[in-house]
């Protein structure tokens, strides 16, 4: 089957919008104009006039329907790589993974910006063009709907015939009755009516377009929300232990991610310490394991001397403070670590986080012992240890330290020794998660290699040659890792999209239609009523109301049922002439699917 | 806690456990009915189309004339008004309401369906119809059952999301049948599409039932998730009426041109209805769930916001949602656009189709991002930090 010869627009059955505005347009002149605001297409002409004329032809071009369409198939098409690509403001690991597998593609990728799409300036040029665009669109067309509101609905076209739908009967009561009732009837019906000449002109259904102009307006509106969010917003990652505390100042975050514009006075005052921990898991079956429930207990004050309040923070509830939200993100365990120097003072008693490793909570870190140790021979020493933890050990007939489930059901430590220098002193900041061990010596054991053991809760490992001694204590603490995000204009895009939608849902599903009622006095003497509509779009609504609106005005005006032995139709001499091919459809319209 | 009061407790929980381990038993057993259900429906609508192809519409169609269709039946139906009158009461029609086709559009009436007047197709299409009603009966227990078994919303994975998406797709269709509208050539095309998704719902992406993550458990996620499978249902019962459009139109140009199309297609596309009713439908349907889905993508973002602490990061379902969102409006635009109606305008709705598909499934099984719960479920919480 062929294709090709259809998709011109002269052959195509065009779509009923247009169908109905074409004939308004071409055929009915005034009668069908400015039924909507939508530009009219003007065919791209090079401009032969200078600067500005090439200025002028370049801005209507940006502001037509046609350049709109291109620039949201644009967007959309731009918009793709960044869903499969890695991208580094949303998984940097993952971006750094691609670099190192792909050396050639990586440095080609870096060129087009394809790691950060969104802020990449092709993707910006579409959506900043496609904003002026629209910004272009909306200003004309405000004032055109303005004008169109202010003035009056346009008079009948000479031939009502040749619109969509129509309808006339003969009728014994006077014109002017009939057009008095008409008028009083649309303007019932909340129609704008007015009378012009021989007949009723009205409009209706003006939603449409505030509908349309309000949803264009809200896009605007949530873009800069967005915009501005995004340059004064703040994230911040803090890892706290139960018992522990945090106040909302910048050196308090292990990581911190702000805007270009952000300020560090926009920090909202707040702290908070975290009472508990309580994770829940599945316990069996075919997703043993699986995160079931995850909630902290927290103990806040807002400002910098409010009253404390307690609240419990979930997964998908946040504590709201201010502008800023305090999420709760990961999880993980703290085992409680003392050690004793060889005389058996206690130089280091403290909840270690460990960081986890999988699902199950397998957690490696290092236990760090920083000041007050003393070696057997008196000096002046630091102490380290890897550690790994599993919360629930396999037995040792496994022999590996990872964890069989996330819950502290058999929780085990390995830990293994070093001494030296742990180079925490050289200025630069350090990892609490790992270890430089360029200055730090094994412990050996016996047979000369690292010494290391696994320790069950409330067991001591005694280093050798009478170094000390560590013990994991019977506490086990949790603690929870929390985000906090000030991302301000949420509101804003949020009042935005629901203007977007109630205005979307007027310009789609209000229709905007024009209805004609002339009544005139026929040659016989018999006045001739004929009623016309015309909608912008060809909706089976437009001659349903119109059969509608002509029932209840033909019982004010029966019908004059002999005269020359003519039916209804036949009675307006033009209906035949000028439509060769009506369809004739009942009063309550043609129902199509 | 006293021992009795403990082994109560430990007994009722088993209990609960295996009363739903059996509810999810039923709800696989009345998936499988259900599929075995909308099989018959499908080889009835196959025998409403054979049926409908003996008919007289169907082998003389191409002579027919326009006209005769469409004044036919619109002619029996004005209302008579009783109007007294002069003495004597005479019964007068209303005046009738003529309607005229635009400028350029073809004045072609619309077929009379895949029966195409022959009673015994009818009969069959009424019979297919009445297994479709069946066939998403059974399907909705079946649904509602594993609802009821995870004690949550049936859409924790992708085959819950599948047999929740085809029973709604089915809804739609029968909402419109039950409103009177003219789709039952709608049935045949949606059927296969049900029975090959259900197939692959429980092939491939079958998983035992199951709670879910933590991150998943929102009110938001309920409406968010609810509104996505209405909208995709309704897209795909616009994006059937579009590639019928599409046929038909090409069809009905071939025939304006004085062009001779094969006797299948003639049998078959002189029993649609015509391109400018199929183009109607298609805009009708999309139209009227663009708002939803753009109100599906801001529930979306409020969920996010909750969960993850920004409302918008350019997430693969996300930025899926927003292509699949933008590609509709450029359709809507297109249909407003002088050189962009008709066929190219159905082009892009078919590719406004296409992304949300791919927003389903591509996205779910080839991407990875914080939507990915499709598989493992552990995805979620283990992007979040967990
Ligand atoms: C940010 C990008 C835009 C989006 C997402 C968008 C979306 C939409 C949608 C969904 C409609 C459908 C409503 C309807 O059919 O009545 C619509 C209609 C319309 N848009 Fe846009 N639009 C955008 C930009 C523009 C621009 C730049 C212009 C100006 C050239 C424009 C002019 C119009 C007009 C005139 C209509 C009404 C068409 C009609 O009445 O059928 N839009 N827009």
């Amino acid at each position: 089957m062929s294709t090709t010869s259809t998709t011109g627009s002269e052959e195509t059955p065009a779509g009923p919008e247009e169908a109905a505005a074409g004939t308004g347009d071409q055929e009915l002149g005034a009668a069908g104009s400015q039924l909507s605001t939508t530009p009219t297409e003007e065919p791209p002409n090079l401009p032969a006039l200078g600067v500005i004329g090439w200025a002028r032809w370049f801005w209507r071009q940006l502001t037509s329907m046609r350049v709109a369409l291109l620039l949201l198939l644009l967007l959309s098409l731009a918009a793709i790589p960044g869903s499969l690509i890695p991208q580094t403001g949303i998984d940097k690991t993952r971006v750094d993974d691609f670099r190192e597998q792909h050396d050639v593609l990586a440095p080609i990728y870096d060129q087009l910006g394809l790691f950060n799409v969104y802020s990449s300036v092709w993707f910006s040029a579409i959506y900043i063009l496609l904003f002026v665009s629209l910004i272009g669109c909306i200003v004309p067309r405000t004032w055109q709907f303005v004008g169109q509101l202010r003035g009056r609905p346009p008079g009948a076209p000479r031939r009502l015939t040749r619109l969509p739908a129509y309808t006339t009967w003969r009728t014994e009561a006077d014109p002017e009755q009939v057009r008095e009732a008409a008028l009083a009837l649309l303007k019932k019906r909340r129609f704008r009516a007015h009378l012009a000449g021989d007949a009723v002109a009205a409009e209706k259904g003006y939603l449409r377009e505030v509908g349309n102009l309000t949803f264009h307006i809200a896009l605007i509106v949530m873009l800069i929300a967005f915009a501005w969010g995004q340059l004064f917003k703040y994230e911040g990652n803090k890892l706290i232990v139960e018992g522990q505390g945090f106040a909302n100042t910048l050196t308090q975050y292990d990581d911190f991610k702000s805007g270009n514009l952000f300020d560090v006075a926009d920090l909202e005052p707040f702290s908070f310490t975290v009472k508990s921990f309580t994770g829940t898991y599945e316990p069996a079956g075919p997703n043993k394991g699986t995160p079931r429930t995850y909630e902290t207990e927290l103990i806040y004050s807002e400002g910098a001397y409010g009253e404390e309040k307690t609240t419990k923070v979930e997964v998908n509830k946040p504590l709201k403070v201010g502008d800023a939200k305090v999420y709760l993100v990961s999880h993980g365990y703290a085992p409680v670590v003392t050690v004793r120097d060889g005389e058996g003072e206690v130089v280091f008693k403290d909840a270690v986080p460990l960081l986890p490793l999988d699902a199950n909570v397998t957690s490696s870190g290092v236990v760090k012992v920083l000041d007050g140790y003393r070696n057997p021979e008196g000096e002046k020493e630091q102490l380290g240890f890897n550690a790994f933890f599993v919360p629930t050990f396999g037995g040792s007939a496994t022999g590996t330290m990872l964890s069989q489930f996330p819950a502290l059901d058999y929780p085990v430590l390995a830990l293994s020794a070093y001494h030296g220098d742990l180079k925490a002193d050289a200025g630069i900041p350090q990892s609490v998660y790992q270890m430089d061990k360029t200055k730090m010596k094994e412990f050996k054991d016996s047979e000369g290699e690292l010494f290391k053991k696994l320790l069950m809760p409330g067991e001591t490992m005694t280093l050798p040659d009478g170094a000390g001694s560590v013990t994991f204590e019977k506490e086990i603490r949790e603690w929870a890792g929390f985000q906090v995000v000030q991302e301000p204009g949420g509101g804003w895009a949020l009042a935005g999209s629901l203007f977007a939608i109630g205005g979307l849902a007027c310009s789609l599903f209000v229709q905007r239609r024009r209805v004609w009622v002339r009544a005139v006095e026929g040659p016989d003497g018999v006045t001739v009523v004929e009623m016309a509509g015309l909608g912008r779009s060809e909706s089976a609504k437009v001659p349903e109301e119109l059969g509608d609106l002509a029932g209840i005005l033909y019982d004010q005006a029966p019908g004059a049922p002999d005269a020359d032995d003519a039916s209804a139709d036949d009675a307006a001499p033009a209906a035949s002439a000028d439509s060769p091919d009506p369809q004739a459809a009942s009063a309550e319209g043609a129902e199509k699917p | 806690m006293t021992l009795a009061a403990a082994t109560e407790l430990a007994t009722a929980t088993s209990l609960a456990a295996a009363n739903n381990e059996n509810l999810a038993e039923i709800s696989n057993v009345l998936i499988y009915s259900a599929m075995a259900v909308y099989t018959l429906a499908f080889l009835a609508y196959i025998a409403e189309w054979i049926f409908g192809s003996r008919s007289k519409v169907a082998r003389t169609a191409a002579a027919l004339t326009p006209r005769a269709g469409a004044a036919g039946k619109a002619a029996g139906k004005a209302p008579a008004v009783t109007v007294d009158k002069a003495g004597g009461t005479a019964v007068l029609e209303r005046p009738k309401v003529v309607v005229r086709a635009g400028a350029g559009t073809r004045d072609v009436p619309d077929g009379p369906g895949a029966h195409g007047g022959d009673e015994q197709g009818d009969l069959f299409g009424r019979i297919a119809v009445s297994f479709t009603v069946l066939a998403f009966v059974i399907e909705f227990g079946g649904v509602l059952t594993r609802a009821l078994s995870v004690q949550r919303a049936p859409w924790g994975n992708m085959y819950e999301f599948n047999i929740t998406f085809t029973t709604t797709a089915v809804g739609v269709y029968l909402l419109l049948l039950a409103l009177k509208k003219n789709v039952r050539w709608l049935g045949l095309f949606l059927t296969t599409t049900v029975l090959l998704d259900l197939g692959l719902a429980v092939t491939v992406l079958y998983t035992e039932s199951d709670q879910l993550v933590p991150a998943l458990d929102s009110y938001w996620m309920y409406i968010h998730v609810s509104t996505a499978i209405l909208c995709g249902a309704v897209f795909y019962v616009g994006a059937v009426g579009t590639i019928l459009y599409l046929f038909k139109d090409s069809y009905e140009g071939k025939l304006a041109r004085g062009g001779k199309p094969g006797a299948f297609a003639t049998s078959v596309m002189e029993r649609l209805p015509a391109s400018a009713s199929l183009d109607k439908f298609a805009y009708r349907v999309n139209a009227a769930v663009f708002p939803l889905w753009t109100f599906t993508i801001i529930a979306g973002a409020i969920w996010a916001g909750d969960a993850w602490g920004r409302y918008w990061g350019w997430d693969p379902k996300e930025t899926w949602s927003f292509i699949t969102w933008v590609a509709y409006a450029g359709y809507l635009h297109a249909r407003a656009t002088a050189g962009w109606k008709g066929r190219k305008a159905a082009y892009l709705a078919l590719a406004a189709f296409a992304c949300w598909l791919f927003n389903y499934y591509g996205v779910n099984i080839f991407v990875s991002g914080k939507h990915s719960y499709a598989d493992v479920g552990l995805g979620v919480l283990a992007s979040v930090g967990f």
